[in-house]
């Protein structure tokens, strides 16, 4: 087994690291505009004016030395193997950095004019169409900002469409017992009544469970394919039909689309609704929990419906158009999350149409090639033994012991490497979930088995120990954290 | 798949030979039958409509020459604000942000490899209560809009009242979301009117239009005119009296200068973190401030929180996980305070670098030159002909109104943007001002000559 030591600073907090009269920059002042003023804070009313203002003071080295002993201290994608389930912790290229870095985009404001900005909507419009066609829907809207927010649009689309035909009535939204907690919280965000479907115990979905649970009241659907256990849903299209017969819409969560690129399409399994995960399938960095972009895609008779702006082109010229006629309204300040979406658009070009096939097609040999890779006695699947996987395998970690996943999890990070995903799915016990993505070298995926391998073993023998070891820090006190809470620290 | 393609470099497994190892072990023959479980009529079967792989050097090229058709400084210069402006970032905010083990990584599940980026939102949760006067800040929401549309939504929640009153001199895109998050609440929001001549909000209609009914008041400070409120106070005092919360939505580098709103009564406070070192970015990604005075709606509140606590074998030593998660939706599911769960994470590690950056005597000056050089170009602006400059009496920060005499705002915008001068970004009708006016944004990066060249351009649109 390889060493590793994460490092360790022992970093006091800036308020520890602060001296009365310090600063980090020089602020630019324009003499002229301070001629003839004394004190420019009075020009805020004696009403409003702030008293007392409590900062760091530290210099620009100081400031640099807190944050990238930080940063020594986190676990990334660049340092080594993250297979956070349902997470696609790939690899983000480094030019969509620096073209994402460029003045032309940070300098941007999106309220310029359209016509100073027709490169970047010339970018978002191409961007659009890629989506459309790796989905098989009509249009897509680019302004949400993450996959809950994309969620939360289409809802709101089936809500309004609904309202519009005269069936405001139609309040419930069938969610399967294995989808993120995004699905139903988006659900009832948008005042929907939340029905649960089962799955059975292949770990999917039967068109007759749905067929049982629709009604006169079922607005739609929201369904992940392939599902939170890597398993595509062998019914989905008997499911879309179930559901549209009952006179609801269906909705695709697209956060396992890394398994489907240029391989199968929503559009042409019957969903309605679309979102993606900019950040997982189309390779932009998670940034320590976000930022993202969710655009949200629809087929042709919904698009009135989509969140504005889009980008429409007229003639020659591109435009943010607020102009769709049922639009659900906004969600978001401006345009979206623009520097994502085009860091989106450049791995898209980096990697072509066979080359998102490519994508997938190797996700899926990856993840099937890791499960197959482990001891299938201390790592036993509890759905779908003889399915294939898609773009991530669920496993159940065996053993005697309760929070074995976890103390599993906890080995791994010794090793250098990220847990998968623990506890999660909820139907699944002792529930790892592993996705390796196309990203990882063959290498890496035998050193990752082996690492699961050894720990199980290990753990099984009593041999394991206290874990994690070699981390920053030992196990958290997670009671603690919560009492007493402490949220911030006082100055 | 292909078996002969060349190699890719982000396909380390694009291999003949590393394909057949790894479809052995699987039991597959070829990679095809690994979506064979997909029914024939749902497998695509043709190629993607998408153009073939480019190297990395060509993508770069023709995208910065694409990008370099936008009007960005130095080509042009920008006096645009209404939610997002322009500020300089320090290079050591952008080098700090641009840490990959910080922006690679994800959502700190594993608290003991992921330190560096807890202890930092951490640091920023602190960092955003002093300078708001909060108790409490969650770790990031999408940005200021989406922000607001769930405060509304919070405290409809808690009050369990139908109602919300919006400020009428707020943000009409923050407006925008606000009814678009509330109405499947069956909320309705409804506008306290402002003084046609501060742009103030008028406390008489506030007292008019609050009862039993409302959930909350949510105004701007400053507001979308670049006034500052002057009797935040007063206003909460008001909103308090019938049990309604004061949420208020703010520019954080106006509290450089401007009272905190913990100290004028706020409940809750949302708004803009991109002024805190992270580029305009066409829109985003941006950072949503939430911050509650009141710990006990700290449980109520959306977004995720980070605590301080110690490793279970060391309790002298601190240590940061994520605290108060039951109220997520990864937990409670459609009981969850929210649905977001990607947020804006390395945005708040940038606003925390920022805020230290500066530090405190840093970010006060920040607010004075910003205040100076704002009433140097309104009172320059106001011997344009033609040009009322500021609109309004009330006294502003960094952001003012000026109206046309006789001429549409929509023109004037686009006169002067094609001299290379973006500002004056038109006021809808719908703030009913009577004469056309536009919104004028000055900070830190402008300069005399920026000024200057801004008033001719004014004038030549004017003329």
């Amino acid at each position: 087994m390889k060493e590793f030591r994460q490092a360790r600073w022992d970093e006091p907090l800036l308020k520890e690291l602060s001296r009365p009269g310090r600063v980090g920059t020089l602020v630019p002042i324009e003499p002229l505009a301070h001629k003839n003023l004394k004190d420019p804070s009075l020009l805020v009313p004696a009403s409003m004016r702030r008293e007392r203002l409590e900062l760091p003071e530290l210099s620009e080295l100081q400031v640099l030395r807190h944050f990238n002993r930080l940063s020594q201290m986190n676990f990334s994608v660049e340092l080594g193997m993250y297979p956070l389930g349902s997470c696609t912790m790939k690899y983000n290229p480094k030019v969509s950095e620096a073209i994402a870095g460029s003045d032309s985009m940070r300098q941007a404001h999106p309220l310029q004019p359209d016509e100073t900005v027709q490169g970047l909507l010339s970018v978002f419009y191409q961007l659009e169409r890629y989506l459309s066609e790796v989905t098989g829907m009509e249009r897509f809207s680019l302004s949400t900002a993450a996959g809950a927010q994309g969620e939360f649009a289409g809802v709101l689309i089936v809500r309004k469409f609904l309202h519009d035909a005269g069936r405001p009535d139609r309040d419930e939204i069938l969610v399967p017992d294995s989808a993120h907690g995004t699905n139903p919280a988006s659900a009832a965000m948008a005042g929907f009544r939340v029905v649960k479907v089962p799955s059975d115990s292949t770990g999917q979905v039967r068109a007759s469970s749905v067929e049982s649970l629709v009604s006169e009241r079922t607005a739609g659907m929201m369904f992940t394919v392939p599902n939170t256990l890597g398993l595509f849903e062998s019914e989905v299209e008997e499911v879309c039909d179930a559901v549209h017969k009952a006179g609801g819409l269906m909705y695709y969560d697209g956060a396992n689309m890394n398994a489907m690129l240029g391989h199968a399409r929503p559009g042409d399994m019957g969903f309605d609704i679309v979102h993606l995960n900019l950040h997982k399938t189309f390779a932009t960095p998670h940034g320590g929990g976000g930022p993202g972009a969710g655009p949200v895609g629809v087929k042709r008779s919904l698009v009135d419906y989509l969140p504005v702006p889009v980008v429409s082109r007229k003639g020659e010229r591109y435009v943010l158009d607020y102009g769709l006629k049922h639009s659900i309204g906004r969600l978001k300040g401006f345009v979206g999350n623009s520097a994502v979406l085009l860091r989106a658009y450049a791995y898209i070009r980096l990697l072509g149409g066979s080359g998102l096939t490519d994508v997938s097609s190797l996700a899926v040999l990856a993840a099937n090639y890791l499960w197959k890779s482990l001891d299938p006695e201390a790592f036993p699947v509890s759905h779908g033994q003889g399915l294939r996987r898609k773009h991530e395998a669920v496993v159940s970690a065996k053993s005697e012991l309760s929070g074995s996943a976890m103390t599993i999890a906890k080995a791994m990070l010794d090793r250098g490497m990220h847990s998968p995903t623990v506890y999660f799915p909820l139907i699944v016990k002792e529930a790892l979930m592993i996705e390796p993505t196309e990203s990882e070298p063959l290498e890496m995926l035998d050193e990752y088995a082996a690492g699961l391998n050894e720990a199980y073993k290990a753990l099984k023998e009593g041999s394991l120990g206290e874990v994690p070891k070699n981390t920053t820090v030992g196990r958290v006190d997670e009671v603690k954290a919560s009492h007493p809470l402490t949220l911030k620290v006082h100055w | 798949m292909k078996d002969h393609r060349a190699s890719h470099p982000l396909l380390p497994n694009l291999d003949e030979e590393l394909v057949r190892v790894m479809l052995e072990k699987i039991g597959a023959e070829k990679v095809d039958d690994l979506f064979s479980d997909i029914p024939p009529k749902l497998r695509l079967g043709r190629k993607l409509r998408i153009p073939e792989q480019s190297p990395e050097y060509t993508v770069r090229r023709e995208l910065l020459a694409t990008l370099s058709s936008n009007k960005t400084p130095p080509s042009s210069v920008c006096f645009l604000g209404g939610g997002v402006w322009p500020h300089y970032i320090p290079a050591a905010v952008d080098s700090i942000a641009s840490r990959q083990e910080f922006y690679t990584s994800y959502t700190p599940y594993q608290p003991e490899v992921s330190q560096g980026m807890l202890q930092a939102l951490f640091e920023y949760q602190s960092l955003m209560c002093d300078l708001l006067g909060m108790e409490a800040c969650n770790s990031s929401l999408y940005d200021w809009a989406s922000a607001a549309g769930e405060a509304v939504r919070m405290a409809g929640r808690v009050t369990g009242r139908k109602k919300a009153l919006v400020g009428g001199n707020v943000g009409p895109g923050r407006r925008a979301v606000i009814e678009t998050y509330t109405e499947p609440m069956g909320m309705e929001v409804e506008s306290v009117s402002f003084d046609a001549s501060s742009g103030r909000i008028s406390l008489e209609d506030l007292r008019r239009k609050l009862n039993d009914d409302v959930a909350c008041m949510y105004l701007e400070n400053p507001n979308y005119f670049g006034v500052i409120e002057e009797s935040g106070a007063e206003l909460a005092a008001e909103a308090h009296k019938s049990r309604a919360l004061l949420v208020a939505g703010v520019d954080p580098i106006s509290l450089s200068l401007v009272k905190e709103p913990g100290a004028y009564g706020a409940d809750v406070v949302v708004g803009e973190g991109q002024p805190l070192g992270i580029p305009m970015n066409y829109g985003g990604p941006h950072l949503g401030i939430f911050a509650v005075k009141d710990l006990k709606l700290a449980r109520s509140m959306p977004g995720r929180l980070i605590g301080m606590t110690s490793p279970i074998s060391d309790p002298g030593r601190s240590a940061f996980t994520m605290v108060l998660q039951s109220r997520e939706q990864h937990i409670r599911r459609e009981n969850a305070m929210s649905n977001v769960c990607t947020n804006q994470s390395l945005m708040a590690l940038t606003a925390a670098a920022y805020l230290s950056t500066l530090g405190r005597e840093g970010f006060k000056k920040l607010g004075e030159s910003v205040i100076a050089n704002s009433h140097f170009a309104a009172r320059r602006l106001s011997r344009v002909k033609g040009a009322r400059s500021p609109h309004f009496q009330g006294s502003f920060f960094k952001e003012f109104v000026v109206s046309y005499r006789d001429a549409k705002a929509r023109s004037v915008f686009r006169r002067m943007s094609a001299r290379g001068v973006l500002a004056g970004y038109p006021l809808e009708r719908a703030f009913g001002l009577g004469p056309e006016a536009g919104l004028f944004c000055v900070t830190e990066v402008h300069t005399r000559d920026d000024i200057e060249r801004l008033a001719v351009a004014l004038e030549g649109a004017l003329a």
